[in-house]
């Protein structure tokens, strides 16, 4: 599997109502989204995106209900059109092509997991996982060969026959994701594809999610509300509000340094452990041979864990050969996970 | 006024002696179908079509109850001997029924595709279905005489409206999601349209026939005023000549193969939603 390749949105705009394309140049010009919806009666749903979405990462867009999230991860594969701006696949721009490009991309290139999972209920889950091979026109041997795999991959095996509202959602969702990865797309869209699912089910889910990614180094456009489930998947974040980008950044840097105050009220109640590296408080400017040793990338809570069983109050960071980078000491290290950001 | 009505009425006769002929026999091949229906259900040896219509209806609704009624409605029809009758009524309102769907569902289609469209021909159903049915035979008698053909094309008028309208609704009712999700993963319109709307608007669709069946039988006793033969002719005559029980033993036989029509079709719809109804969570 080669590289897959990123997205890069430029300068994206949407605006809902019948003359959204007037209306760019007065949201350019500084008009809000509520000033627009009173004077004119169109709705602001994305204003001037810029996110570099690397390839073969996770990329979460996160926001609260109506910020704008499904109307933005709706423009990777157009199905909402956009007002102006660009969706750049590689060298090529989703928003000029033509109808069959289009579909050519969204058969070959893309596949989506939706929140409401959107099965078909007349088919069966095998049916329903090579939908997407069967639009492409591949025999129906051939897909149900490639979608068995995924369908086991799911954990779904013996499943094959049963229909979606014979499912938990939990199991639902499987089939949906199973459905995304037989299609074999560079890019998957997920638009809070865990968000109707029970706490412990999403935990599961957000699993095998990261395990898959391990072994796929899909370009993931992940969609949520919830900052755990951002920072658990996210090798980057944008949050949204308002249909704005207002902050993007790994994980540790959106908790270190929010943006403002709304962001900061966000991040008040993150487990900071699991989010900050030892790197991050590490003491940069010494190092010890020998003694207990951590690796370097690892997060504070493990680190803790560590302290605590072995009774040491201080440890040698080492980087991938082995080699001290620096020093971390139990004081810092609980005093990381439980200081709230200054600024 | 008097006037005017002279002269539509010279006009349509005038077109009527021109095209009627032709018209008539542009629906010869149908015509030819019916007859062959009508005579492989009557001269067929009764217990092998009693047995193949029994079958139908148990594959369709695969219950118990109603096919055993069935099997003793058609036995008590032939005993009192209007099996011929009642064959001729069931061919009849099988073409009838088959001639609506094919008719139906296209123009369904177009309805669900286009909100012009439906506003179109959403007055003209209406229109359809509250003209009384005795309307639908003047011009068609004057077109094509008495007769089988004027009495199927006054049948499928009276009762395709139900199949555009549910094929209509079933389309337009289906999940946006599910359609968002063919669309995501690249279907084009016939794609989407065989995959997705068709199969999740097939029990509305099939409530649609269910109606469609009804109505055309309802429509084919009618039809007995305009020559149609079936279980219509002998109520008609039993009401000229005042005969009691006869009226009343045909109009028993309406109401059984009705009621046969209905459950059958209904249960088979039944069948059809079993995995349709979406749950979540
Ligand atoms: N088709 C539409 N027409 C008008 N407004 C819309 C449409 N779709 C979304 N919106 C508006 O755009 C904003 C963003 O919606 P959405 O992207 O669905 O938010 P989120 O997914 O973050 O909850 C909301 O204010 C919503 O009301
Ligand atoms: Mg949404």
């Amino acid at each position: 599997m080669g590289e897959a390749t990123g997205i890069e949105i430029k300068n994206l705009y949407k605006i809902f109502g019948p003359n959204g394309k007037e209306m760019v140049q007065l949201v350019k010009d500084g008009m809000s989204k509520a000033e627009l919806n009173e004077k004119y009666n169109h709705v602001l749903g994305l204003n001037d995106i810029n996110i570099s979405m690397p390839g073969g990462k996770i990329e979460v867009v996160m926001g609260l209900s109506g910020s704008g999230k499904s109307t933005l991860i709706r423009h990777i594969n157009r199905l909402i059109d956009p007002t102006d701006g660009e969706v750049l696949y590689g060298n090529e721009d989703v928003c000029k092509m033509s109808q069959s490009e289009l579909r050519a991309f969204r058969r070959h290139k893309t596949a989506m997991v939706f929140q409401k999972f959107a099965l078909l209920p007349h088919r069966t889950v095998m049916k329903n996982t090579v939908y997407g091979l069967e639009i492409q026109g591949i025999s129906a041997k051939e897909a149900e060969e490639r979608a068995s795999r995924w369908i086991a991959r799911v954990g779904l095996e013996g499943f094959e026959d049963h229909y979606p509202n014979q499912l938990s959602g939990g199991m639902q969702q499987r089939v949906g994701l199973a459905r995304a990865l037989t299609n074999d797309a560079d890019i998957l869209l997920m638009d809070e594809a865990f968000s109707a699912l029970d706490p412990l089910i999403r935990m599961d889910m957000q699993t095998v999610l990261l395990d898959l990614q391990e072994e796929l180094h899909k370009t993931i456009v992940f969609i949520t509300h919830d900052l755990d489930e951002a920072l658990r998947l996210g090798d980057k974040i944008a949050i949204l509000r308002d249909g704005a980008v207002i902050q993007q950044g790994s994980g540790q840097e959106i908790v270190l340094n929010p943006a403002d105050e709304y962001i900061a009220d966000f991040v008040k109640e993150v487990n900071r452990g699991r989010v900050i590296l030892v790197d991050t408080v590490m003491d940069k400017t010494k190092t010890i041979e020998g003694g207990m040793t951590i690796s370097s990338g690892i997060r504070l809570e493990e680190a803790a864990k560590t302290f605590a069983d072995s009774g040491v109050g201080e440890a040698s960071i080492v980087n991938g050969d082995g080699k001290p980078i620096g020093v971390l000491n139990v004081h810092d290290t609980i005093y990381a996970m439980v200081t709230p950001a200054s600024h | 006024m008097r006037a005017m009505r002279q002269s539509i009425d010279g006009a349509f006769k005038d077109f009527t002696r021109a095209y009627g002929d032709a018209i008539e026999s542009a629906f010869d091949p149908i015509k030819d179908f019916l007859i062959f229906l009508e005579h492989l259900l009557i001269n067929s040896p009764w217990p092998i079509i009693l047995a193949v219509l029994v079958g139908i209806v148990y594959l369709m609704s695969r219950n118990k109850t109603i096919t055993i009624g069935s099997l003793v409605a058609l036995c008590v029809i032939g005993y009192l001997g209007m099996w011929e009758d009642t064959m001729r009524t069931i061919a009849m309102v099988t073409v009838c029924t088959m001639m609506a769907i094919f008719l139906g569902i296209p123009l369904g289609i177009l309805m669900a595709r286009s909100d012009r469209v439906q506003s179109i021909v959403n007055p003209v159903l209406d229109l359809m279905q509250t003209m009384p049915s005795f309307v639908y035979l003047i011009p068609v008698v004057m077109i094509f005489g008495l007769g089988k053909v004027p009495g199927m094309i006054a049948v499928v008028i009276y009762a395709i409206p139900p199949m555009i309208r549910l094929t209509n609704l079933g389309i337009r009712l289906v999940d946006q999601d599910v359609l968002e999700a063919a669309d995501a993963f690249g279907s084009n319109s016939w794609q989407k349209l065989t995959n997705v709307q068709l199969p999740l608007a097939l029990p509305t669709i099939m409530a649609g026939v269910n109606q469609t069946i009804m109505m055309a039988l309802a429509m084919v006793v009618v039809a007995a005023l305009i020559g149609v033969k079936g279980l219509g002719q002998p109520v008609l005559n039993a009401i000229a000549n005042q005969y009691l029980t006869m009226g009343v033993m045909n109009g028993l036989a309406i109401v059984a193969i009705a009621i046969i029509f209905d459950r059958a079709t209904q249960a088979y719809g039944k069948r059809l939603q079993k995995h349709s109804e979406v749950i979540h969570g």
